[in-house]
């Protein structure tokens, strides 16, 4: 209880010192409702990522085809959206046309979900080995079926889902609080969850309490797959185009961003609170050193710089700790 | 009066607050074979670590080695001194050839950088040659047996100029021949000058061959036995410092239908021709070497491996266990005899442990977790086993091995199980929290439920079982009514030797 | 034979023999020593990076970070060059580089070993902070226009030959450098105490530290060896193309970590091997060549590579299944 309220409360003082340090470097602009809302607009693309890499990484697992599988859902909605009817003609723009294309990128997150599940679960391969030939694979495909091109153009009710606010608060954003709030009560309040949570730490006692281990990870690696295709929909939404390689930076940050959380790299610990914290202070300094004109590579460094402080500072506590109980 | 080789004089050492040893004086005679026996934390693993150089002693306290005092006894310099200790995970590189884990510790104690194979090969094969045995050199550790890998570490000892080997738990995974080839490498060291020290926390093989057993008990040394002098139950009172009187358990006369029955079950390798009844409010024991096919029954029953051949009857009904959830499902719970890696979560929450056998049915009608309902489960396992925890968030690691085992049970029972199955209840549990864990089963069996218990302790299926069914080599030799039988002659077809 | 069957190696060689063939009998021009060469001298640059890769799987972590590492040697260099070619030669580039590698190697070890953070979290951020600072400190501009004397060491052969339409081709000095590192690192891993204790580690760290080995000294090695290689990988990568970006390398780190996988190494660390590690790369070198030379678009180039790397990791997963479930019959004669 020590250690993860710790982690949280760390989470937290750096969360106020980056709104102070910016908002001292940047002036009034940084706390401005403007600046808020284009964070809010911003931080929902990674932040869905995130949720997907967050629930491999609880199982004491990874997955690094969260990307390539966006990229893919996203290509097949996109597909769909400008391919289905010919430019001219009305169905084209028919927010069902939207809502059927949503649905198959979905679908095809799904199954690349199923897949993930089948490779891990049945065939037993290591999760890190399995996403990353998945990875390769989905890339390949997404350029087979763009033949590397970006698929672009799409109707107002697609775009209206990346660029829109409601009472304010852009669309995006809603989506990530729904998704938040989805993986919070899958994590904390369903059977689900606590198997989750039990079987990152010890999937052995878990095979011998009756967990059905294959069952965890295959529902595991779909709701991972789900929301890289909820990705999927802000990402080409905002962008107003697909393409294979979009976002390929995107992997490695969301693993940082899940780690900075306090989601455990051994599996077995980390909170959805913690989370959304994490991806406030990156966005947080993202958007700071945006406003002071300084290049997006800084951001990526101090976000690095970011991480390896906290796990210090951590570690520098849990060793206190251990003394303590020693003693 | 044989020469001394090492004897600890005074030794104490204290932690905050905890005092692991208390002034013990302690002797280990050239070439000699020694026990050391005690139970958990009765302060013989700190021994270990003093004589190994891993922690320091107290002032006040003095080691003298070949009769001479010595100053500074850091690891270094205990190995330099000819001290050598076989940990009971033997610590080998399992990626690793037997020829490298022999001698690859020689290379860095002589600070060499470079390897030269031939000359590895000739290192290992001199120090197998030291006690006439032959592995295959060229094999990986991984591949090789448990005993095998077991002489693998000795024959690494044997590398050092050593006097001295200590062992710690040497024969818990061992099978009975295994046992037996080990003891004869410990006799072949004896001529040849080398020193042994068996540490264990039960009496066992070893005793047959040793000639003076040490007793330790809450940090103090409690005597110094040779060991013709040593029974079982005497033993027993000098670890725990008590009279320990075995109750016998009696079922209910039981005229029911079985429960459970098996006919004519078997496994390619692991048991053949299995054949039982069980009935509620019975303990039922099993027992035999390690790899008598004791655990892989279990198994089975738990639906983990499926019988080859043979029927499952239960209740009169004849059934398939495809997996555990089938098992599950019709009443089997199974208590696995690794606690630590098998049994429990042991990071996670106690909480979390005791509901994650029911935690489907802890739901509100919307199939959330219910707090209430989870809260009240858990409480109810707490005082009904009485678990003592500083709270239901406490890491299961933080409890004690009496209490994790009351959480696996918790777990268990929560089930409400018909037939409930226990391999090595009571494996690494002090005397006292043992009878309490045994206290618990009774209750258990007076209730109703039909217990299977597997145990390579005689005493234990001895005195808590109604019937016991001997396994060797993978069948059943003999079927027991405790009444009519004694402890000796379980033994004997334990064994083999009937 | 029997042993020879249970080493991955093993299997990765058939693939490799079975695609060559297959590839051969479409397009003949792929077994011909112009091509053979050319593909040593353009897979040098993973070939090298594998290397050092192979050396940190096995001592039990990974390295995310070299491209990014590569990358700072590689702009360090070409910064130098463009400025004061005219006074260094290739040794001192080498040299240059490899010394940057070295330490930035040795930052990652020191990380991961005092603070006991995992080294895939470690090497993600130090990747990002590496790349992210040299981004800005160079505006990503790309450098090119080396001295000749650089570009003539690049086009170096050791012995040249003369095709059937009279063009020249050889062994390139490049394929030379990087047999060297393989003769090197094999000699390393397979004869020496440090090579032999970082498979010890990769197996059993807790077994490793009770031997006596130096758990960070082995640390600081494999990571700055890994460095080093990153800095070398960086040299050879400006003699290829001629041009320095920072964008160039960074991103591409799964693909090496997959090629030395796919040669049998471990994630879990202490296997893998030198020689597996070769066949790894060769296996990808020569699918992506033979797509070309059978006429497949390049498009397709990842999805076969993908479903190679599932087959691999899968069949060894089944492998590993049923040797485990071999183990568990226990022994009652």
């Amino acid at each position: 209880m020590f250690r993860k309220l710790s982690h949280f409360s760390i989470l937290l003082i750096v969360m106020v010192a980056a709104i102070l340090i910016m908002w001292g470097l940047t002036g009034t602009d940084f706390m401005s409702l403007g600046n808020f809302q284009s964070m809010a607009y911003q931080l929902p693309e990674l932040g869905v990522l995130t949720l997907a890499m967050m629930i491999a990484m609880l199982t004491s697992g990874i997955n690094l085809s969260i990307i390539a599988t966006a990229n893919l859902s996203g290509i097949v909605m996109a597909l769909i959206l400008t391919k289905t009817f010919p430019p001219e003609s009305a169905l084209i723009n028919s927010p069902w046309l939207v809502v059927g294309a949503i649905l198959t990128g979905l679908l095809v997150a799904i199954i690349v979900g199923l897949i993930n599940g089948f490779l891990i679960a049945v065939l037993d391969i290591s999760p890190i080995l399995a996403t990353l030939g998945m990875m390769i694979l989905l890339g390949g495909v997404s350029l087979v079926l763009t033949d590397g091109y970006v698929i672009s153009g799409f109707s107002p009710t697609m775009l209206a889902i990346g660029n829109k606010d409601w009472l304010g608060i852009p669309v995006p954003m809603i989506i990530f609080l729904a998704c938040a709030g989805f993986m919070s009560l899958i994590l904390n309040k369903t059977p689900l969850g606590t198997r989750i949570y039990m079987f990152g730490s010890n999937p052995v006692a878990c095979f011998y309490s009756g967990v059905n281990n294959k069952v965890v990870l295959f529902r595991t690696y779909i709701i991972s797959g789900i929301f890289s295709g909820i990705a999927a929909i802000i990402m080409i939404s905002r962008f107003n185009s697909a393409k294979a390689d979009y976002g390929e930076s995107y992997l490695l940050l969301t693993i940082l961003a899940a780690v900075l959380g306090g989601v455990s790299a051994a599996g077995g610990f980390g909170k959805v609170s913690g989370l959304i914290i994490s991806l406030v202070i990156l966005q947080m300094i993202s958007s700071g050193l945006n406003l002071m004109g300084i290049s997006n590579f800084f951001t990526l460094a101090l976000w690095g710089i970011v991480l390896i402080f906290v796990m210090i500072v951590k570690y520098v506590i849990d060793i206190r700790a251990q003394k303590r109980w020693n003693a | 009066m044989a020469e001394s080789f090492l004897s600890l004089k005074q030794v104490s050492k204290h932690y905050v607050g905890v005092t692991a040893l208390d002034k013990v004086d302690f002797e280990i005679y050239q070439g000699e074979i020694h026990c050391l026996v005690g139970e958990n934390g009765s302060g013989k693993s700190t021994m270990i670590k003093i004589i190994s150089g891993t922690e320091e002693a107290d002032i006040g306290s003095w080691i003298e080695i070949e009769g001479k005092s010595v100053h500074s006894h850091k690891a270094i310099d205990a190995i330099n001194r000819g001290i050598q200790v076989i940990y009971q995970d033997l610590s080998l590189f399992p990626n690793l050839t037997v020829a490298e884990n022999i001698a690859i510790g020689q290379y860095v104690a002589n600070h060499q950088k470079i390897i030269n194979w031939k000359e590895l090969h000739q290192i290992a094969k001199k120090a197998m040659a030291r006690i006439n045995v032959s592995l295959p050199l060229d094999a990986l550790v991984s591949e090789v047996s448990i005993a095998d890998q077991q002489l693998v570490a000795i024959c690494r000892a044997l590398t050092h100029d050593v006097k001295l080997i200590i062992m710690d738990e040497p024969t818990s995974s061992l099978t009975k021949r295994e046992v037996d080839s080990l003891l004869n490498v410990a006799i072949d060291m004896k001529t040849k000058g080398i020193a042994t020290m068996f540490v264990s926390h039960k009496l066992n093989e070893v005793l047959q061959i040793a000639d003076r057993v040490s007793v330790v008990r809450d940090g103090r040394l409690v005597g110094v036995y040779p060991s013709t002098e040593l029974n079982d139950e005497k033993l027993t009172v000098l670890m725990t410092g008590k009279k320990v009187e075995y109750s016998r358990y009696v079922a209910r006369e039981n005229k029911n239908k079985p429960i459970l029955e098996c006919i004519g079950l078997s496994r390619q390798g692991e048991y053949k021709d299995i054949s039982f009844k069980l009935h509620a409010g019975e303990i039922l024991g099993i027992t035999g070497l390690l790899g008598s096919g004791r655990t892989e029954l279990a198994l089975s029953l738990f639906g983990i491996h499926q019988p080859d051949k043979g029927q499952i009857k239960f209740y009169g009904q004849e059934v398939v266990i495809k997996s555990i959830q089938d098992a599950m499902e019709l009443g089997i719970a199974y208590v696995p005899e690794d606690r630590i890696s098998e049994g429990l979560v042991n990071i996670q929450s106690v909480g979390d442990n005791i509901i994650i056998t029911t935690i489907d049915s802890l739901v509100n009608r919307f199939r959330l977790l219910d707090k209430n309902k989870i809260r009240n489960s858990i409480q109810k396992w707490v005082k009904d086993l009485s678990i003592r925890i500083p709270s239901a968030e406490s890491p299961v690691q933080t409890l004690s091995g009496g209490n994790q085992q009351r959480v696996v049970l918790a777990k268990w029972i929560a089930t409400s199980p018909k037939v409930l199955i226990l391999d090595g209840p009571t494996i690494g549990i002090d005397v006292a929290a043992k009878f309490a864990i045994h206290e618990i089963i009774r209750d258990l069996a007076q209730k109703g439920l039909a217990i299977i218990m597997i145990s390579e302790e005689i005493p234990e299926v001895f005195n808590n079982c109604n019937r016991i069914l001997v396994m060797h080599k993978g069948m059943v030799v003999r079927e027991f009514d405790t009444d009519l039988t004694s402890q000796d002659e379980i033994g004997n077809y334990v064994n083999g030797t009937y | 034979m029997k042993k020879l069957l249970n080493r991955h190696e093993t299997y990765v060689f058939i693939a490799v023999v079975v695609f060559s063939i297959i590839i051969t009998i479409i397009n003949p021009n792929f077994f011909t020593l112009e091509n053979l060469f050319d593909l040593l001298k353009s897979y040098s640059l993973m070939g090298t990076f594998a290397i050092g890769m192979l050396f940190v799987l096995i001592s039990g972590g990974i390295d995310i970070s070299f491209t990014a590492i590569a990358t700072v040697a590689g702009y360090t260099i070409a910064v130098l060059l463009l400025n004061v070619g005219d006074h260094l030669n290739i040794y001192m580039v080498f040299l240059i580089a490899g010394s940057i590698g070295i330490a930035l190697g040795f930052l990652n070890a020191v990380i991961i070993h005092v603070f006991r953070i995992p080294s895939i979290i470690t090497t993600i951020a130090t990747l990002n902070i590496f790349y992210g600072l040299l981004t800005v400190i160079t505006k990503g501009k790309w450098l090119y226009g080396f001295p000749t004397w650089f570009g003539d060491f690049a086009t170096t052969r050791v012995f040249t030959l003369y095709s059937a339409h009279g063009n020249p081709y050889g062994l390139s000095i490049i394929t030379v450098i990087w047999i060297g590192l393989v003769f090197i690192s094999w000699f390393l891993l397979r004869f020496t105490i440090l090579g032999r204790s970082l498979y010890a580690m990769g197996g059993n760290v807790n077994s490793a530290k009770r031997a006596g080995f130096n758990i960070f000294g082995n640390t600081a090695f494999v990571y700055s060896y890994m460095g080093l290689m990153a800095g070398i990988g960086s040299v050879i990568q400006a003699l290829l193309v001629q041009t320095v970006a920072p964008n160039s390398l960074v991103g591409k780190e799964m693909d090496v970590i997959a090629a030395v996988v796919l040669g049998g190494a471990s994630l879990t660390g202490g296997t893998g091997s030198v020689i597996g590690t070769i066949l790894g790369v060769t296996l990808i070198a020569i699918m992506g060549n033979g797509l070309t030379l059978m006429h497949v678009p390049a498009l397709w180039y990842k999805v076969v590579i993908g479903l190679v790397i599932l087959i691999s990791v899968g069949v060894s997963a089944y492998r590993r299944k049923m040797s485990a479930h071999k183990r568990v019959i226990i022994e009652n004669d």
